[in-house]
């Protein structure tokens, strides 16, 4: 049986004009990603990395190309289906954590299902099982600033599985953390897309996630690089092994 | 299945209360302008009302003290008429205040455009920004106007005591001087509004990529 994938992404190239040249960032990009699967997005700063990331969220669009979320072609979206996607369907991680200052942990994590038209006491309920999971309990109540940058990260990993999506999105999830905290926050992720069969797609330079990966694409230059699965790690790390 | 994102009211209206609550001495700054723009609007109108409180009394000392005061009173009607200097310093007044509310606007939508771009990665749609930006104008301008309609009228009342005495406060002001509150807090809300328009397109505008840029 074919796997189902829930990120197609054909032909992407995307062009930022800048007044006088335009660069080009990506320069066709094809990719699959199947669901359930835990990718991770690879590459130097300015490799189109972050731009096809964008590209995959649907914040951003293409030049030329076209990317679909579970088969549906994210360009022919209007304003309010697009609203609908990012609410229902993808969960975003952001590398600076990006909470809502002026309200608590709780309320932050209930906000997307608000806008989803979740009741209040249904949205309170649910909220604070995902902040358990997330292992805050008890500190729902909190404002951001009173939480430190792990824990301000697993609010954000609570909010991002609000509405139960099909996809989450982290964008350099570790980058702003110390190395235990980013570890933690890895397996908190990897944890929850195998409980869940939620597609976590990362884009990071932080080879602790390359453990927890099932895919990792490599970006260089706005083309794919190669795409390497699991085992092939494996290999290359026991390669590495026989040489010493 | 309709594919529809909703912000009931009512948690609009909370979401917008808690910006203003916890963003508090910027909010207080932001009306500050506000407030004297509306107490100058609100002095300058009940001071006519006392005035012409003091002048229905009909006595001529009544009439000698009010003129003494610099009112300008016509005699055909009995009437003290706004003059044009005063009608002037009062538009001016609140056209200042209404650049200055469009200005602190423009820094609290900068200031906040990871947060908006944030809402909007979860899904807001342009208009949930818009209207938490017009709620919040809303309360800043009516709260701004009722401490300005307030601290006005009271300086206005003051100022009489002191030029008429206890004679210019006679029952007889009451009225207008209703309606004088009333005019200046419609005009103060009206200008808080009308200020963050702008403001508010221009956050709405706002794609939510930016919410993922690292730098401040």
């Amino acid at each position: 049986m074919k796997k189902k994938q829930i990120v197609r992404v054909s032909g992407v190239t995307k062009n930022f004009d800048l007044g006088k040249i335009v660069v080009e960032v990506l320069k066709g990009i094809d990719l699959e990603i199947e669901t359930g699967k835990y990718l991770s997005i690879m590459g130097p700063s300015g490799s189109g990395k972050s731009t096809l990331f964008n590209m995959i969220g649907g914040l951003d669009k293409p030049t030329s190309g076209k990317v679909f979320i579970d088969e549906v072609d994210i360009a022919q979206l209007d304003a309010y289906e697009l609203a609908w996607l990012r609410c229902r369907k993808i969960g975003y991680i952001f590398q600076t954590f990006n909470l809502i200052p002026v309200m608590t942990a709780l309320e932050n994590v209930t906000l997307p299902m608000t806008f989803a038209g979740l009741s209040n006491d249904d949205a309170v309920e649910r909220g604070m099982e995902l902040l358990f999971q997330v292992g805050l309990e008890g500190r729902h109540s909190h404002k951001p600033s009173e939480l430190s940058g792990g824990q301000q990260q697993r609010v954000a990993v609570a909010r991002a599985l609000a509405n139960t999506p099909a996809i989450i999105l982290a964008d350099e999830p570790t980058g702003n953390l110390d190395l235990t905290t980013g570890e933690d926050i890895i397996n908190l992720l990897k944890e929850l897309s195998r409980e869940r069969g939620v597609t976590v797609i990362s884009a990071t330079h932080d080879y602790k996630m390359l453990n927890v990966s099932d895919q990792v694409v490599w970006i260089r230059d706005g083309r794919v690089d190669k795409i390497q699965d699991r085992s092939d790690l494996d290999i290359k790390t026991g390669g590495l092994t026989e040489e010493r | 299945m309709k594919r529809l994102i909703a912000l009931p009211f009512r948690k609009s209206v909370e979401i917008a209360f808690l910006s203003i609550r916890v963003r508090f001495f910027r909010s207080l700054v932001t009306t500050m302008s506000l407030v004297l723009a509306v107490a100058f609007l609100c002095f300058m109108r009940s001071s006519n009302d006392f005035a012409q409180g003091f002048l229905a009394t009909g006595s001529v000392e009544a009439y000698q003290a009010i003129v003494q005061a610099g009112y300008d009173v016509s005699l055909e009607t009995m009437t003290i008429a706004a003059s044009a200097k005063q009608r002037w310093i009062v538009t001016l007044s609140l056209l200042v205040c209404i650049v200055g509310i469009i200005n602190a606007q423009l820094m609290s939508v900068t200031e906040r455009f990871r947060e908006i771009g944030t809402m909007k990665c979860l899904g807001a749609l342009d208009r949930f920004i818009v209207r938490l930006f017009i709620l919040e104008a809303s309360m800043q301008g009516l709260a701004g106007s009722l401490c300005g309609a307030i601290i006005g009228t009271m300086a206005a009342a003051a100022s009489a005591l002191l030029s008429f005495g206890t004679g210019a406060l006679s029952t007889d002001a009451l009225q207008p001087l209703a309606v004088s509150i009333a005019i200046s807090v419609v005009t103060g809300t009206s200008l808080s509004l009308l200020g963050v328009i702008y403001p508010a397109i221009i956050a709405a505008r706002m794609q939510p990529v930016e919410a993922m840029r690292v730098e401040q």
